[in-house]
């Protein structure tokens, strides 16, 4: 099922959540919300459920406009944040819950809606484990079992809210894995929200990155590494170090000298890469060329805090262990890749 | 080890010496304030031996006080537990203006003397009032009968069970709820198979705790009843007329019936809240 959201636009008490957005999913995709708090994933994700209305705007469900329907009448599974099991109920009672509230004439006869729950067991690996309550269950069992709840009445989308949030690393790791075969098997349009880039980046097919109710881009993993669209998303997904330029005839200048980058426009902007991402040069002939005032160890590399001649701004760049550079005082690099976005105001 | 225990003292205890003197102190008053009149009802029902002690519940009045008693709980107590389960609902899952001034009034019966209370149902339905007449016409009698005693049990035991439940509700927030509509359930399934269920313990709580007061009720009761032996005398207004007329074996033979229903409330509270207890307080996440 594909969903398209038009122009929606949500307040809470005169305060916008979201400030009219679109967004298309396409059928069988896995899409993550992914941003800060406060920038309005949860409460895109809700919309889609049902479990609040818009101000403005429309949902469509394929052809249908959902944002007419209450949230029974949407057929949508929602995994939420803290599971939400219900806590006086067995897990086969749980995952047994959305078919036998259906009214007499759909619901399924009893041994179905058995055969259904140890279906839907075997799916999330947790049979035998049918007769527990929630609280006699792990986090990561929980989780599937929320799963399993939300797949029973067959939604036509899946949306799940910080699905691994409450997940220990370990868990949340091989959880990750294993949403992702689960998704590449039943081929459910699934909506995760995430604050985490790294489940995002990983997990999904394509990533909604939002900030202050708005969409800031929308893009495959590698559209929104490599090619990051504002510089929100760019600070926000991996690592960033920004120094102020300018841009003059077609070059980047620091101060009074160019670093050797190409770039368009004019006038002052932003020009953002990846520590990581830098060249190391022996002589600087038009280059950032700084002194390494600070040095901290990272897991891979050494992370050097380098203040720029001249503007005496401070950036950070990675350097290999066992580089030379790491052992200098002053350093010649120049970023591999690079964006400039133009400094507003 | 003994050396240890005197040398380095617990930061937050006290002195060995404060702590007998504070433990003999509540101690003492205990047994001043709650036990001794406790036993006092007991000795006092049984001095003139078991045979007086069971005559006292053979006397018509006595008998009509206890079918009163128990009719009127049977009344307030359900309703209660409609009002109170249905304000708890409104107040902890849903926000709406003047929530705050709900509150307040469900806490009115708390912070209200009885008397006064028993007193406004009679300013409003007694033969004085501006509804009397009309009562009267169509036959109706509130003030010095059932429906009386009943609004003012009601008035009085409201609080019990839409306080123990408001912040279990709220603790509980409305997670659970939003899973069940979102796997298709209606607002009345909802709330039978999920929301009941997760405060049934509270609930039951609340329904003990309004039982025993709907049943000890004297203030207002007593204003609102008239005091017409076997008809309008509910169990406590009945041990009073016994008492004022010196007749001290059957006044606290009918008092042990009120105390053992305190002390079996009592007993079931404390089971509730050892088994139950992070269900019935605030604090239960799984």
């Amino acid at each position: 099922m594909d969903v398209r959201i038009k122009n929606i636009r949500k307040e809470f008490a005169r305060f916008p959540a979201l400030n009219g957005l679109s967004l298309d999913i396409a059928s069988s995709e896995l899409i993550a919300l992914l941003g800060p708090s406060g920038s309005g994933k949860t409460t895109l994700l809700r919309l889609i459920a049902g479990l609040e209305q818009p101000t403005e705007g429309q949902i469509f469900f394929g052809d249908e406009d959902a944002s007419l329907k209450s949230v029974q009448e949407r057929n949508i599974g929602f995994v939420f944040q803290h599971y939400a099991l219900f806590r006086h109920m067995t897990v086969a009672e749980n995952i047994a819950f959305g078919l036998k509230v259906r009214p007499a004439d759909t619901r399924p006869a009893k041994s179905e809606i058995r055969k259904r729950v140890s279906d839907l067991l075997d799916m999330v690996h947790l049979s035998g484990l049918e007769k527990r309550y929630p609280n006699q269950l792990s986090g990561g069992q929980r989780q599937r079992v929320a799963l399993a709840r939300a797949m029973a009445i067959e939604p036509r989308v899946l949306l799940l809210d910080e699905p691994f949030g409450a997940l220990d690393a370990k868990v949340r790791k091989e959880l990750r894995k294993w949403l992702r075969e689960f998704h590449d098997r039943t081929g459910h349009t699934t909506v995760f929200v995430t604050h985490d880039q790294e489940e995002a980046l990983e997990l999904a097919d394509r990533v909604v990155v939002m900030s202050q109710g708005r969409i800031e881009q929308v893009g495959s993993a590698d559209d929104v590494y490599d090619r990051p669209g504002s510089p929100f998303v760019h600070r926000f997904i991996g690592e960033a170090s920004e120094v102020p330029v300018r841009i003059e005839n077609g070059e980047v200048w620091i101060d009074d000298r160019t670093v050797g980058l190409k770039a368009e426009g004019n006038g002052p902007a932003t020009l953002f890469f990846r520590p990581h991402d830098v060249d190391f040069l022996e002589g600087c002939g038009g280059c950032f060329e700084g002194v390494v005032v600070g040095s901290r160890r990272l897991a891979g590399a050494r992370r050097l805090e380098v203040e720029l001649g001249g503007s005496r701004h401070r950036i950070e760049v990675d350097v290999p262990v066992d580089h030379p550079a790491a052992m200098k005082s002053g350093l010649n690099f120049r970023p591999r890749h690079w964006a400039v976005f133009p400094t507003n105001g | 080890m003994s050396e240890a225990v005197s040398r380095y003292r617990d930061p937050a205890g006290e002195s060995p010496t404060w702590r007998v003197l504070l433990t003999l102190v509540a101690v003492a008053f205990l047994a001043i304030v709650v036990i001794l009149p406790l036993i006092t009802v007991f000795y006092e029902a049984f001095r003139k031996g078991a045979a007086a002690f069971f005559e006292a519940f053979q006397e018509p009045d006595a008998i009509a006080a206890i079918r009163l008693t128990l009719t009127v709980a049977a009344i307030a107590v359900p309703l209660n537990l409609v009002f109170g389960v249905a304000a708890a609902w409104a107040i902890a899952k849903f926000d709406f203006r003047g929530k705050t001034f709900l509150v307040t009034l469900i806490d009115l019966p708390f912070s209200i003397s009885p008397v006064i209370s028993g007193l406004v149902y009679v300013l409003l339905f007694g033969a004085q009032s501006y509804l009397g007449p009309i009562l009267k016409s169509q036959g109706i009698q509130i003030i010095f009968a059932l429906p009386g005693i009943v609004l003012a049990t009601v008035f009085v035991t409201f609080p019990f069970i839409a306080r123990e439940l408001i912040p279990l509700m709220q603790e509980q927030g409305t997670g659970d709820e939003e899973a069940a509509l979102s796997l298709g359930a209606t607002g009345w399934q909802t709330f039978w198979y999920v929301t009941l269920p997760n405060v049934k313990w509270g609930l039951l709580y609340g329904v003990l705790l309004c039982n025993a007061r709907a049943m000890g009720e004297f203030g207002a009761v007593s204003v609102v009843s008239g005091h017409v032996r076997g008809l309008t005398e509910t169990m406590p207004l009945h041990i009073e007329i016994l008492y004022n007329e010196y007749n001290f074996a059957a006044a606290f033979a009918i008092a042990t019936l009120l105390a053992l229903l305190a002390l079996v409330t009592l007993a079931l509270k404390t089971l509730l809240e050892l088994r139950y207890g992070d269900e019935i307080a605030a604090g239960r996440k799984h």
